[in-house]
């Protein structure tokens, strides 16, 4: 086989990492989680404040919230986080739109549409929220049947020790990454960061997005109750949604910085080169 | 089959490709109807399951006198500007009345004062806005269910409309004016109800003055502010635009339950 023969002469060799569910689900989640996020501040910019509680609107205290103060010339963008009041004129509040000042709180780039539409945000939103949630279904189901989760993401006991991740937080830190045999599997960090992904933060997103539907909350009153309050699960709910950011920045940047091509071809051939010679 | 990229070929994938990377392409893709129709089936997705788990009469949450919001956002109109409204409002309400007709047995005119005797409920409940805020409100009023049992619904009805008394969006045509709609599952629930006081007063003209309908288990925008006429219908499609209410005809969803 070419390969086989192209990694001896090279002394590399492919291993098959990432099963088709895994790199068929990861994808489509990039699609979603894409258009959920664009859709997602489209609809935060109809009403740019967050709350704590049952309730809450203009008339009650605000903990986020990103407005655009003046007129003309004199306006500015604010958001105040607590008691902090930052200007953020030309990202949120106010930005340009067709070289016009507009005042909105996330800025046309981010939004999707890109003009204010919270009809169509909706619809696009609730749209791949269904896909994300079948994706996540048949992602999950599979990762129990095929062992993924046991033989992959869960961490060993001995890889749970604090020796054992410092080291691992100070090889990354020097951007040294497994190489050879230890390559064949993820690190622990990545497994901790994944298993926080997958039964955490995703379902965070989802169960915080139901808790805000009215019907829903006829159907589960209990998650009200869970994370008390329609407006507390929307906070939760943005939160979340920038915690998910958060990972995916760390997440790209670790990509790039342990071999673009590697990965990439990795999530969608399913094949990963490691060092052959690394081989006991 | 030939493989060869034309450059015909090339010059048309490489213009699509650059209207869908463009901005204008995206919004372009964003307002296709096709593209549209194709997110429209999550609505429809939604609410069969929603109705699914809910059954039909499960119950949306119901409050304490002490999680009423302090104060309670008034949204969509304020105060409607038309002569019919405000000789009703400057009389105290005394000549308005509700018409209850369309496809019922028995057509109804009601006065406040009889609408007030009927037997009422009472419920404290969160009213969400599609934009993402939420006030707690008490709300007394007469179960919309009641009202349609004494009219008697026709067979065919499958639907019930409300008219108000706003004109939201001036328009010549009269495309304009707020409206709303139920399926007869929703209809029928026991907490929707037409409500005339709120927090224990009557009811304000911010919120809707003489009655509005309170559909808990919907967003914001189903409850229909300064009711005038209940009209039973067959369908939808013959009423303005024909999506079953003012903000449906503009684009968003029938069934608010999300």
């Amino acid at each position: 086989m070419a390969t086989l023969d192209a990694g001896v002469r090279t002394g590399r060799m492919l291993i098959y990492r990432h099963s088709l569910a895994v790199r068929l689900s990861h994808w489509v989640n990039v699609l979603c989680m894409t258009v959920l996020l664009f859709s997602g501040l489209q609809i935060f910019n109809a009403h740019p404040a967050l709350y704590w509680g049952q309730y809450g609107a203009d008339g009650d205290p605000s903990f986020i919230s990103i407005q655009a103060i003046g007129d003309g010339g004199q306006a500015s963008g604010l958001t105040y986080i607590g008691p902090l009041t930052f200007h953020t004129t030309g990202i949120l509040g106010l930005s340009e739109v067709d070289g016009e000042a507009d005042a909105r709180a996330f800025p046309s780039w981010l939004t999707l549409p890109t003009y204010q539409d919270l009809a169509g945000g909706r619809r696009w939103h609730f749209f791949f929220a269904w896909l994300f949630v079948i994706n996540g279904l048949v992602y999950l189901v599979s990762g129990l049947v095929t062992r993924h989760f046991r033989r992959d993401l869960l961490p060993a006991r001995d890889e749970l020790t604090a020796a054992h991740i410092g080291r691992e937080i100070a090889d990354h830190a020097r951007l040294r990454f497994p190489k050879g045999q230890e390559a064949r599997h993820y690190n622990t960090l990545q497994k901790l960061a994944y298993v926080a992904v997958i039964f955490l933060l995703l379902p965070l997103m989802i169960l915080t997005g139901l808790t805000m539907s009215p019907g829903f909350n006829a159907i589960a009153p209990w998650l009200i109750d869970v994370f008390g309050g329609r407006q507390s699960a929307r906070t939760l709910h943005f939160l979340a949604a920038f915690s998910l950011v958060a990972f995916v920045a760390v997440h790209i940047a670790m990509v790039v910085v342990s071999g673009v091509f590697n990965n990439l071809r990795s999530m969608i051939t399913g094949y990963y080169a490691i060092r052959r010679g690394d081989q006991p | 089959m030939t493989r060869i990229l034309t450059r015909r070929r090339f010059l048309i994938g490489a213009s699509l490709t650059a209207s869908v990377l463009g901005l204008n392409g995206c919004d372009a893709i964003v307002e296709s109807d096709r593209t549209n129709a194709v997110l429209k089936l999550a609505e429809g997705l939604t609410m069969r399951t929603q109705r699914l788990l809910l059954g039909d009469d499960a119950l949306a949450r119901e409050f304490a006198e002490a999680d009423i919001s302090p104060t309670f956002r008034s949204n969509g109109t304020n105060m409607p500007d038309n002569a019919r409204y405000i000789d009703w409002m400057n009389r105290q309400f005394t000549t308005w009345r509700l018409e209850v007709g369309g496809l019922v047995e028995r057509p109804m005119q009601l006065s406040l004062g009889e609408l007030k005797a009927l037997p009422s409920r009472t419920q404290i409940t969160r009213h969400d806005c599609v934009e993402g805020w939420s006030a707690i409100g008490k709300w007394t009023g007469v179960p919309l269910a009641a009202l349609l049992q004494a009219a008697g619904l026709k067979p065919e009805a499958r639907y019930i409309v409300f008219h108000c008394a706003d004109e939201y969006e001036k328009s010549l045509d009269g495309s304009g004016w707020y409206y709303e709609s139920l399926d007869l599952i929703d209809a029928f629930h026991p907490q929707t109800i037409l409500a005339y006081a709120m927090n224990g007063r009557e009811l304000e003209v911010g919120h809707g003055a003489p009655l509005r309908l309170r559909v808990e288990r919907q967003l914001g925008y189903k409850q229909a502010k300064y009711l005038t006429r209940i009209e039973a219908v067959a369908d939808l499609g013959g009423i303005y635009r024909g999506n079953g209410g003012f903000w449906e005809d503009r684009g968003y969803e029938w069934y608010a339950g999300i």
